[in-house]
């Protein structure tokens, strides 16, 4: 396998090396302890009962039995939780209601999809737990349930929650902003508009028109959802999990809970995997309120059928897209229309879709309607660059055939409607600096894209992509040991190696050894507040957060210096290698280090900052496959992936994440998908049947990486997790196409479906 | 109730006797009566591979196993592979190589590839990936965890 690292201007020391990563030996001991691992005295195990059906009135939990079973020792319902306000909650990405959180958490008075929470048993022994399960009786009146977004906003379809209107989704979830628009359970609708539509289509010498459809996908975590609290007799509690915010948890639990934010301490535990479902709360109030009723701790696992069935996937989609181009590939027109399933409760990544597809080019008339929909299924969550694979799988099919039919070449025809710095966009946003035109240069150089094919059942394919980023609040404190050694805090949940690269850029700023550098994630009670690690921004924000906590630390050692020396602050340089020196002195850094605790106590230093100066990435997919056409098998065999990163801190974590996406934009591509039948029963609920890619699936991604440094970070970081999952849905189908001459518009495009696309190719 | 069974095994080089449910997987036993949390739970059904120990020496999910057939049997764990106080070398090569990220999923493989170059000391690319199609990881796209593996083969052959 190639890496290749196309190098901003400057150099640094520890930036851009690849040190093994400080909690490494612990996760290759098996030490490392995650949020399932925790062990406590006197523990109950917690178990959830959950929906048999898709929708479903609950007319009656009948617990008796289940909690006369010996060794059970408390059984809860919706009723033992606090009455949750109607109102909007904050949760530093997104914003949430919390009734509906609420009820997600344990169905009301109705189950509105298979696997709904409906009762939750603490035990002193999970198999007691789970036998305890199976003596909750429930009696049900069951629904009709409602499976695709086009069933829910027919006009003949119930709504899904009584009298529910659709609101402007800027609004989403504050309470009575009605939209002009009121479309039978469509939660919320965002219609973003530039330019003039008509005017822009008129232009046009060629407008296709295409209609797609995608699947729900799960992100796929190894580790199951699992939290262990303890409440105590003074309504303090403590909570183990593992999750993406520790401080995202302790307000989503406190607001359920209704206990103070101070009075609950997350113990961020070592995360397995998240991708951004690791966000929203499941079972996490359960064993508090169980705890509370026992004065025990209370651990909750879930099982995987339950982590399939219960927690957030990503939206099933339907995007409608028209775009209009003159002859010489000019796009002047683009109109979509998006509809993405919510699940049983608002809040699709539909405005991601509708914002990010057009984010890689300079359209004058554009125009994205959104619409948010509710379905009986279970509710979605975030999962990397939310709503952004789908949609761009639409726009990027569209402009391959574009380039085809107007016989241009695709990657000339992406150059010749890049969005550039100052472009505007459908949002109102202003384009900042993005490497569209230097990414699309690097593919167009590349030797995968150069390459013959070697026989016409192999095609090949392109595509980009991009994705936003985020901010947020981050905080971060260090303090300097009398041996020169720096313990640095962070409360940025480590989700991809993000203690190396924080230690990194700290050790960067004060010119000391990474290895010197002791990073920890600690509770919400040791740190200030610090968003979710999610957005692609941890190594970006926690990192301003970190380069200035060293900035104080070097003010403060120059004052010390100073004093200690008699001179002038003024006078005193702070070296690349952390020494200090004068005219004539000089002082290295363990020497200082040495000295502070006789010269007025240890330096130590503690920031918390709100980034606001993040840009977006760019990511670009070229994939190389065969198809066998008369069983529809798609074999992945070779691909290349370029990624825009400002600048790569570890590079081998940031080729990591780049390989880690594309797989999963692969396994979105061709074989990850949910299969409900017609009951809205979720038949494929474990990973036999649900279908992630394995090592033997796929040849090794080669990586580009493509640094155009963020003027908005000291170091030029951008952001890498997220993007290049966004290319790979349509570099596929637009590989399948230029092998067998069909055009997928149904993803995953597995042998069943691709077997009938061309089928109806050879009728022709 | 369910009834408890005294098991002995040879855990990781040691005799061990413990007291288990006799409901309970080798999995369940390993971690919640035993406390040898770095064999993860994944999946409880077989498709994941986190659980991967050796059973007398073959590779097994041990959330396939019941706890109460391991009883006069030898497992090792991820715990058990290290070599006193140095890491086996696939520990190291998933260090160098960054082949980890959440590592929920390395405690599985790294078992998983030992069996692989105990038995087969240089295997092939092709190998390597049919091999550890058992394991699922969901961070890496596998390119790292395959190299690593290589490095590990290729460091074994010097020793």
């Amino acid at each position: 396998m190639v890496s290749t690292q196309k190098k901003a201007d400057k150099t640094y020391k520890v930036i851009g090396t690849r040190p093994v990563r400080p909690d490494g030996v612990d996760k290759v001991t098996g030490r490392a302890k995650y949020g399932a691992d925790i062990q406590l005295p006197g523990m109950l195990f917690g178990r959830v009962l959950r929906s048999p059906h898709a929708h479903a009135i609950i007319k009656k939990i009948d617990t008796s039995k289940a909690l006369a079973l010996p060794g059970v020792k408390s059984v809860i319902t919706h009723k033992d939780l606090p009455t949750a306000a109607d109102a909007a909650l904050n949760l530093g990405e997104t914003t949430d209601n919390l009734k509906w959180i609420s009820d997600k958490v344990l169905a009301a008075e109705d189950a509105l999809f298979h696997g709904q929470a409906l009762a939750a048993v603490a035990a002193v022994d999970k198999h007691i737990a789970e036998d305890a399960l199976a003596l909750i009786d429930v009696e049900y009146e069951i629904l009709e349930p409602v499976l695709s977004v086009h069933t829910a906003m027919d006009k003949k379809t119930p709504s899904i929650h009584d009298n529910m209107k659709t609101v402007d989704m800027i609004a989403r979830f504050q309470v009575g902003e009605i939209s002009e628009t009121q479309i039978n359970n469509v939660a919320s609708i965002l219609d973003l508009e530039l330019g003039d539509l008509d005017a822009g289509f008129k232009e046009a010498d060629i407008i296709i028109e295409r209609e797609f459809e995608t699947g729900t996908y799960h992100q796929g975590y190894i580790e199951s959802h699992n939290g262990t609290a303890q409440w105590n007799e003074n309504d303090e509690v403590t909570v183990w999990l593992s999750t993406q915010g520790a401080f995202n948890a302790r307000d989503q639990l406190a607001a359920l809970l209704q206990v103070p934010m101070s009075k609950i301490k997350v113990i961020p535990m070592e995360i397995g995997g998240g991708f951004g479902g690791k966000i929203p709360m499941y079972m996490e109030p359960l064993a508090a309120i169980m705890s509370k009723q026992t004065g025990k701790p209370v651990k909750m696992h879930m099982q995987r059928d339950e982590v399939l069935l219960a927690t957030g996937p990503t939206s099933a989609t339907y995007i409608k897209v028209k775009v209009g181009a003159k002859n010489d590939g000019t796009i002047v027109a683009a109109d979509a229309y998006l509809a993405y399933e919510a699940g049983a409760y608002p809040g699709s990544p539909v405005s991601g879709g509708g914002v990010s597809m057009f984010m890689p080019y300079a359209i004058p008339n554009v125009r994205a309607l959104c619409l948010d929909v509710i379905v009986n299924k279970t509710k979605t969550a975030a999962y990397r660059a939310p709503g952004v694979p789908a949609a761009a799988f639409a726009i990027e099919s569209i402009i391959d055939e574009l380039a085809e039919k107007l016989e241009i070449d695709p990657i000339a025809i992406r150059m010749h409607n890049a969005a550039e710095e100052g472009t505007r966009r459908h949002d109102g946003v202003l384009a900042p600096s993005m490497a569209v035109k230097e990414l699309l240069e690097e593919a167009q150089a590349t030797e995968h894209w150069n390459a013959e094919l070697s026989d016409p059942s192999i095609g090949r394919g392109i595509a980009i992509g991009a994705w936003g980023n985020g901010g947020m609040e981050s905080s971060a404190s260090a303090s300097i040991n009398s041996d020169g050694t720096i313990n640095l805090n962070t409360g940025s949940v480590d989700i991809g190696g993000q203690r190396a690269s924080l230690a990194m850029q700290l050790a960067e700023t004060l010119g000391v050894e990474y290895d010197s550098i002791k990073p920890q994630v600690v509770d919400t009670d040791s740190i200030g507040y610090t968003a979710v690690s999610a957005g692609s921004r941890t190594t970006f924000a926690t990192g301003i957060a970190v380069i200035e906590v060293g900035n104080k630390i070097k003010k403060q050692i120059i004052n010390r210096v100073a004093t200690f020396w008699e001179i002038d602050a003024n006078a005193l340089k702070y070296n690349d290698d952390g020494s200090v020196s004068s005219p004539d002195k000089i002082i290295n850094f363990k020497e200082i280090a040495a000295m502070l605790p006789n010269t007025g106590g240890r330096i130590q230093a503690s920031i918390d900052i709100q980034a606001t100066t993040h840009v977006p990435t760019i990511a670009c997919h070229i994939v190389d496959v065969k198809v066998d056409e008369e069983t529809g098998k798609v074999d992945i065999l070779r691909s290349t992936a370029l990624q825009d990163v400002g600048k790569a801190i570890h590079p081998a974590y940031v080729e990591g994440q780049t390989q880690g996406g594309i797989l999963q934009g692969i396994g979105m591509a061709l074989y990850e998908e949910y299969y409900y039948d017609d009951k809205g029963i979720l038949k494929n609920a474990s990973l036999l049947d649900y279908r992630m890619p394995t090592s033997y699936d796929v040849p090794f991604t080669e990586i580009i990486l493509v640094e155009k440094p963020n003027p908005g970070h000291p170091f030029g970081v951008k952001g890498v997790g997220e993007v290049p999952i966004v290319p790979p849905l349509a570099a596929v189908a637009n590989a399948i196409y230029d092998a067998v001459g069909v055009r997928p518009n149904i993803l995953p495009v597995n042998p069943r479906r691709l077997s009938v696309l061309l089928k109806e190719k050879n009728n022709k | 109730m369910s009834k408890k069974i005294v098991i002995s095994t040879d855990l990781n080089g040691d005799i061990t006797e413990f007291i288990a449910d006799e409901r309970d997987s080798l999995l369940d036993a390993l971690r919640e009566r035993i406390g040898l949390t770095g064999v993860k739970e994944g999946c409880n059904n077989g498709n994941c591979g986190a659980c991967a120990v050796l059973l007398d020496g073959i590779l097994v999910n041990s959330c396939c196993v019941m706890a109460a057939e391991v009883d006069g049997g030898s497992v090792t764990t991820v715990e058990g592979i290290a070599l006193e106080n140095e890491l086996h070398p696939v520990q190291q090569a998933f260090l160098n190589e960054a082949a980890l990220q959440c590592g929920i999923c390395t405690p599985g493989f790294l078992v998983a590839a030992k069996a692989l170059l105990d038995t087969n000391p240089e295997p092939t690319e092709e190998e390597i990936r049919f091999w550890l199609a058992g394991n699922l990881c969901r961070c890496t796209g596998y390119d790292k965890i395959i190299t690593a593996v290589q490095e590990a083969s290729k460091s074994m052959q010097k020793k």
